[in-house]
């Protein structure tokens, strides 16, 4: 039977031999954490403890400002010895919560288990996930619980769990399936009961079989979720692609999922609503694969929310080569990094430190107009004259050619034979388009 | 007699053909302003847009239709602005002649890097990645987006950082907009001293990151007679209403920040003053 799929896309080498058959271990906590205000899209939040308070397991260290925000709770127990501005991984300074660790790991007493699931309401549920801090965790870090209030009239038919992990070298989903499945299921329901959405589908690529055989067997009493096999080929995991992929239907351009009446949410957001709502601990913590030429032990980790990247390199072995780039995510979408000393926050799903070997000879010649990023383009963009009229600033043939549909990534970069990479250069036009938009409602 | 036929039916054609075209100049002519064309010779023809308008015709069609200054060339200045004026009938505004400053001195030498960037040669683009290279925040990226777009040559990038030829620029501002990091500023040509930093941090982070970034020290705002130099922000900037160039504080500055346009020394009725004055001016 030929798969379900999309048009375009690329196929890299997926490189999660390296990491996929260690078991997920649970990595102790340094003796300093950093955490950022902003791990999150929307407004920062504002910070709530001052210095030299004492905070536990799960306190609230800073509370969301706004609707579309997100609440942030400690993930060790210590005092507060500063607030400071510190490198975000963005590589912007960020005003950060600075915790000195003192082992004990007392849980805050609010940390209770709310009602069983059959009891709570849709609303009570949103509730403890805007209050657990959850935010989509597949990298893009939006908080879960304005995507759980739908506009009003909206009707949701599936919940789909991104369980794709199409980007190459992760494997932290893929061990969630394997280790997670139950509390997996578990947030699937919650979220369908939130939704009070009929049919939950959850789609893992084809190179991930022996999960989706796992999570089949655990399904087996269950009508309303069933697993979906999907190709495997990059983006599949991007929200507008995998509802294609298993529902057939379109996002059209400028739209959210909600209008054609799906709900995505990534692997370990739904085990981390599982958890929630079981037993009332917000998002602590996340896994990530440490992983790339440079890392001695590659591995998957359950690492504390605002552990310096530093001591989680540590806990891999350290380096065994010198890394060329470091980059926080995968290596096609993930955000290169220049230092280190940088927190682990809600999104970063992995940890790559990859040497010259692994990124190979990159020179850069002139484009021959083969048209290959055309074909890999997912949105059926024409990534090449894009990145023109971008260098040119052309804001007229920008939105003719539809620059803001761009979802960044990155295929028509991977695929150019010239490695001319012309994402960056879409990246700078699309923010163009947006700034100029922007301007033109101000005024 | 062949010929004559041929030269009557022609010669005919001709007159009746040139009548009709006597008539149609006559009454479908569009009337065009003439000063438009006047104006157009009186702009400089660079095209640059630096008005704001699609090249030089453009903009006379907007000063004749009342919708832009006599002024708005930024690059003509004053002689220009004056036979627009006269051309128009009007009084010509004042014209304040300005020259593009980059107000950043972190050359390769000077300023770290924070990592090495290997991408696309722009700008904007390398802002976006933590943005830029340099570990100032703040400094020039050195890609020299603001020199493809100069169409006077006026602006090169020289090892590692944007530098302005004051003989060359015209104040059209092109570069102003082009840079992501906003540290190229028009100032009035006849002022000599800038503050060449744009770092907001601080001293003690400014030290470790650049030799000769700003670091508060406001040993400039204490000595200027006019009080025109300001720290603020970690920064210090000149207000060139107050700025008498007497150029103290290019002399008291410990990080030698406060350049100097050379150009501007070796004019005659340039006064660099400031060494005899020694109470604040009030």
């Amino acid at each position: 039977m030929l798969l379900k799929t999309f048009k375009g896309g690329v196929h890299p080498n997926d490189c999660k031999r390296f990491t996929k058959d260690f078991a997920i271990e649970e990595m102790p906590a340094p003796p300093t954490m950093i955490f950022p205000i902003i791990q999150h899209i929307g407004a920062p939040s504002e910070i709530v403890v001052k210095k030299g308070d004492y905070v536990k397991v799960g306190q609230l260290i800073a509370k969301q400002t706004g609707f579309v925000s997100a609440n942030h709770h400690s993930s060790v127990s210590g005092t507060v010895k500063s607030i400071e501005a510190h490198f975000h991984p963005n590589g912007s300074m960020v005003d950060s919560i600075i915790i000195e660790n003192d082992g004990k790991y007392d849980v805050f007493e609010d940390v209770k288990p709310a009602k069983p699931l059959e009891q709570l309401t849709d609303k009570e549920i949103v509730q403890i996930v805007s209050d657990a801090g959850i935010v989509g965790m597949g990298g893009a870090s939006f908080p879960t619980h304005v995507k759980l209030v739908p506009p009003e009239g909206t009707r949701i038919d599936y919940v789909i769990i991104n369980c794709a992990e199409c980007e190459p070298y992760l494997t932290s989903d893929y061990r969630a399936m394997l280790e997670d499945g139950d509390d997996i299921i578990f947030g699937c329901k919650a979220i369908m009961k939130a939704l009070s959405a009929p049919k939950c589908l959850i789609v893992v690529e084809d190179n991930k079989k022996d999960a989706a055989r796992h999570l089949e067997n655990l399904l087996k009493d269950e009508e309303n979720i069933s697993v979906v096999v999907v190709k495997t080929k990059y983006p599949q995991g991007s929200e507008k692609h995998i509802i294609f992929s298993a529902t057939g239907r379109k996002v059209p351009s400028g739209k959210l999922p909600a209008d054609v009446g799906v709900f995505v949410a990534n692997t370990d957001t739904a085990a981390s609503i599982a958890r929630a709502v079981k037993t009332g601990m917000p998002l602590i913590s996340r896994i990530v694969t440490v992983t790339g030429g440079a890392i001695k032990n590659k591995k998957n980790l359950r690492v504390r929310i605002g552990t310096p990247i530093r001591n989680v390199i540590e806990a891999a072995g350290g380096f065994v080569a010198e890394p060329e780039r470091i980059i926080l995510g995968g290596p096609m979408m993930g955000k290169g990094v220049f230092s280190i000393d940088l927190p682990v926050i809600k999104g970063t799903s992995a940890i790559l430190a990859m040497t010259k070997e692994d990124l190979g000879i990159n020179v850069v010649t002139n484009c021959t107009r083969c048209g290959k990023c055309v074909q890999a383009c997912p949105m059926r963009l024409v990534p090449v004259t894009l990145a023109m009229h971008s260098k040119n600033e052309n804001e007229e043939m920008l939105k003719k050619y539809h620059v803001t549909d761009c979802i960044e990534c990155g295929a028509c970069s991977y695929i150019c034979p010239a490695r001319k990479d012309p994402l960056q250069m879409i990246r700078v036009g699309k923010r163009y388009v947006i700034d100029r938009a922007r301007m033109k409602k101000a005024q | 007699m062949d010929i004559l036929n041929a030269v009557l039916v022609l010669g005919a054609l001709g007159l009746v053909l040139g009548l009709l075209l006597a008539l149609a100049s006559k009454y479908l002519s569009v009337q065009q302003d003439e000063r438009i064309e006047l104006i157009t010779q009186a702009l400089p023809a660079a095209n640059c847009g630096g008005c704001g308008y699609p090249g030089c015709g453009a903009l006379a069609v907007a000063i004749v239709e009342n919708k832009a200054a006599v002024n708005a060339c930024p690059v003509g200045g004053a002689a220009c602005a004056e036979k627009i004026a006269e051309i128009m009938g009007l009084e010509k505004g004042a014209v304040e002649e300005k020259v593009a400053m980059v107000l950043c001195a972190g050359v390769k030498s000077a300023a770290k890097n924070k990592f090495e960037y290997d991408g696309v040669e722009d700008c904007t683009a390398a802002s976006l990645l933590a943005g830029g290279e340099r570990a100032c925040l703040y400094g020039c990226i050195g890609l020299g987006s603001c020199e493809r777009k100069c169409v006077f040559d006026a602006i090169k990038v020289v090892d590692g950082v944007a530098v302005v030829d004051h003989e060359k620029c015209t104040a059209c501002g092109v570069c102003v907009a082009t840079c992501p990091k906003d540290i190229i500023k028009l100032i009035p040509k006849d002022k000599a001293y800038t503050v060449a930093c744009s770092s907001k941090d601080k001293g003690s982070v400014m030290k470790n990151i650049c030799t000769v970034g700003c670091i508060a020290c406001r040993l400039c705002e204490k000595v200027c007679p006019t009080e025109a130099i300001t720290v603020e922000d970690n920064l210090a900037s000149i207000d060139y209403e107050k700025c008498i160039n007497c150029g103290q504080c290019e002399q008291k500055c410990p990080k030698k920040i406060i350049h100097v346009k050379a150009e501007l020394l070796n004019i005659s009725n340039f006064e660099r003053n400031g060494c005899q004055i020694k109470d604040k001016v009030v």
